[in-house]
């Protein structure tokens, strides 16, 4: 099994108001097509962990490296690119462009990727909003459909670039237990088939109990794995 | 990374808030308009008033200056040398105003590269008689023909044209000043007497006014031959010679040259219009600065409603970099909404401006003072367009600039915690 992201002794500050150590000496590691849950109490340092992880804060100590590749230290403009075509992800409040129709809404991080033809893109996010089961919204505007519906399509929009490993904070937050059942047996079909890495943040129990691994968070340190 | 993926991102924003795009490019519109309106007709006008005088004003105009001799015979009497010397009341020795080496002085200028055309001329002092009426004038001998293509005095024949005069022997193109005054007409015939007291009867063959009252009050033309006839001189009497340059520039430098090497008062365009040409810069200057007035506030508008739809957008960027976009991409994402605005409010700009000075340019303008103008003068020079937007691309650009970099350093965590 090969390894898609590995922290290795992470630590975090924040140093407004008063210096606040938030993570200590986070170290773990995914490898291909684990489902892994995060835990936790409120406030432990979860969502700051997947930000992180996620390159999009860079104001840390200790390194990153995902698919072998070290993260740490490398340009905002490299680390864009990472994010674009690795990493995909879903946060609790499902992140539209309002104005874009829902199918552009999901071609996008393609297109920017420009590796495929704009043709090829659209029947990818076609196929991708069917595995969802939300292509009957293909054409609406982002900004008029439901909330679940946003989650599903937020979903379509991270696989869009195959990435290695997908990222969720809460994104089980605001749905019912059947749209939530339905997201939680897609991301076991991604992990299972696809062979993509899951990495999910999660109050639910019940949801947790049923991934592959729970990495459980105290006071911004991890306790269990 | 294809830049049309940004461009379709910028004009889905644009599209999506039409009202706010649409005023924010109508103060380009109406800043670009302006400049253009107000430097074809600036610019138009500048022209026209050149026309009037600077074309008619030969580049260099060459005479024979009586002044007093600066050598007085005390001067020239040893034993005085070392004394101080007192002459009163110096005048000019009598001389004749003629040029004395006209026809190689011309000959010389014929033969110069930046040399568009030399006209020699006599101004003969008369007075006009019509029955017991005697009025004060001046005839100038020229050659028609010649005065007509370099010096543009076809424009201002009311009445007549220059041709008459060149095929006429003794006709005469009178300032319509004085034919009012004497009342005669086209075709009348009218006597003048020289200073030394001889009569000829000279035909009307044109009316020809200027605009300026002093000209048309005394001023006629009549051939050079004709001229030298009344006078009772030679075929070598000239007492002016007009210059016309290929290039204005030149008209200084040869003009002192002339004054050395022939020992002749010459005078260059430059120094006879001095004022003038503070007049055009000084108009130029002002419509660039109202233009520019004018684009400075279309350039905060375009500010502020960047501002605003980036206040807006805050969540559109935390997901446009969470997925891929780089900084610069996001940057990239409104300075192409401000240059959109910019060159659609721009090409706007310059229709209307354009069609507003074909209106003008359309507009009758008729006055008694000039003759040959019936509509505003309106400049239509490709360069102004050019100008006009790049101006608008400028303005837009800078005002675009501080909100897209704003954007291009909003931190997407900070965005996503936030909800
Ligand atoms: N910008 C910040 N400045 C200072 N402290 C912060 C900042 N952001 C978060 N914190 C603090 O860091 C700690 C960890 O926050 P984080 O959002 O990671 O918690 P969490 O585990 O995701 O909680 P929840 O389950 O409620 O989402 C919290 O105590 C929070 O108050
Ligand atoms: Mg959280």
């Amino acid at each position: 099994m090969k390894e898609v992201l590995r922290a290795d002794k992470i630590n975090k500050y924040f140093r407004d108001p008063v210096l606040f150590h938030v993570l200590k000496d986070i170290s773990f590691s995914i490898q291909e097509g684990d489902f892994v849950s995060i835990m936790g109490k409120s406030g432990c340092g979860k969502s700051t962990l997947l930000y992180i992880l996620s390159t999009m804060d860079t104001d840390y100590e200790g390194e990153l490296y995902l698919q072998g590749e070290k993260l740490s230290g490398k340009s905002g403009k490299e680390l864009s690119y990472v994010r674009n075509a690795h990493i995909g992800f879903v946060f609790q409040f499902h992140y539209l462009l309002p104005e874009f129709s829902v199918l552009e809404n999901v071609m996008l991080p393609a297109k920017k990727l420009g590796k495929k033809s704009l043709q090829e893109i659209e029947d990818d996010a076609m196929a991708k909003l069917k595995l969802l089961g939300v292509d009957k919204h293909a054409l609406k505007k982002a900004s008029r459909v439901s909330g679940g519906e946003k989650q599903r399509i937020a979903i379509a929009r991270a696989l869009i670039n195959e990435p290695a490993i997908i990222m969720c904070d809460e994104p089980t937050g605001n749905l019912d237990s059947k749209n939530s059942s339905i997201v939680f047996d897609l991301f076991d079909e991604l992990s299972t088939e696809k062979n993509i890495a899951l990495l999910v943040v999660t109050h639910d129990e019940d949801f947790a109990q049923k991934t592959h691994k729970i990495i459980t968070m105290e006071d911004g340190r991890i306790v269990s794995s | 990374m294809d830049y049309r993926v940004i461009l379709g991102i910028s004009t889905t924003h644009l599209i999506s808030r039409l009202k706010q795009s649409i005023t924010a490019s109508l103060g380009v519109t109406f800043g670009i308009a302006a400049f253009i309106i107000l430097v074809s007709f600036m610019t138009g006008l500048n022209g026209m008033l050149d026309g009037l005088i600077l074309n008619r004003t030969p580049h260099i105009h060459l005479y024979n200056q009586i002044t007093p001799s600066e050598e007085q015979p005390v001067d020239l009497y040893d034993s005085f040398e070392e004394s101080f010397n007192v002459v009163h009341s110096v005048k000019p020795k009598r001389s004749q105003s003629r040029i004395h080496n006209a026809l190689p002085i011309i000959n010389y200028l014929e033969g110069k590269k930046e040399v568009k055309g030399v006209v020699p001329q006599l101004l003969a002092q008369v007075f006009y008689i019509s029955g017991s009426i005697e009025l004060n004038g001046l005839v100038h001998g020229v050659d028609i023909m010649e005065e007509d293509r370099l010096f543009n005095l076809g424009d201002y024949i009311v009445e007549g044209s220059a041709e008459d005069l060149a095929r006429s022997e003794n006709g005469i193109i009178l300032g319509a000043g004085v034919a009012r005054k004497m009342s005669v007409q086209l075709g009348d015939i009218i006597q003048i007497t020289t200073v030394s007291g001889d009569i000829f009867s000279l035909k009307i063959v044109g009316l020809y006014e200027s605009g300026l009252a002093d000209i048309d009050d005394v001023q006629s033309y009549t051939n050079l031959k004709n001229a030298q006839k009344i006078m009772g001189k030679s075929a070598d009497y000239i007492t002016d010679i007009n210059v016309k340059l290929y290039d204005i520039n030149d008209a200084v430098p040869l003009s002192k040259q002339l004054n050395k090497q022939f020992d002749i008062a010459a005078v260059d365009i430059n120094s006879a219009n001095a004022r003038f040409e503070t007049g055009s810069s000084i108009r130029n200057l002002i419509t660039y600065a109202v233009s520019f007035t004018l684009l400075i506030v279309a350039g905060f508008g375009i500010y502020n409603i960047l501002n605003m739809l980036i206040y807006e957008k805050m969540n559109d960027i935390a997901i446009l970099k969470a997925t891929g976009f780089s900084g610069l991409d996001v940057k990239m994402i409104f300075l192409a909404e401000a240059l959109i605005i910019g060159v659609v409010g721009g090409v706007v700009g310059l229709i209307i401006g354009y069609l507003v000075s074909v209106l003008i340019d359309h507009t009758p303008f008729e006055t008694e003072a000039l003759p040959t103008i019936k509509t505003f003068p309106v400049n239509f020079q490709a360069s102004y367009y050019v100008i006009g937007i790049f101006f608008a691309l400028i303005t837009t650009f800078f005002a675009g600039y501080l909100p897209a970099s704003r954007a291009e350093n909003i931190d997407p965590v900070e965005i996503i915690r936030g909800q």
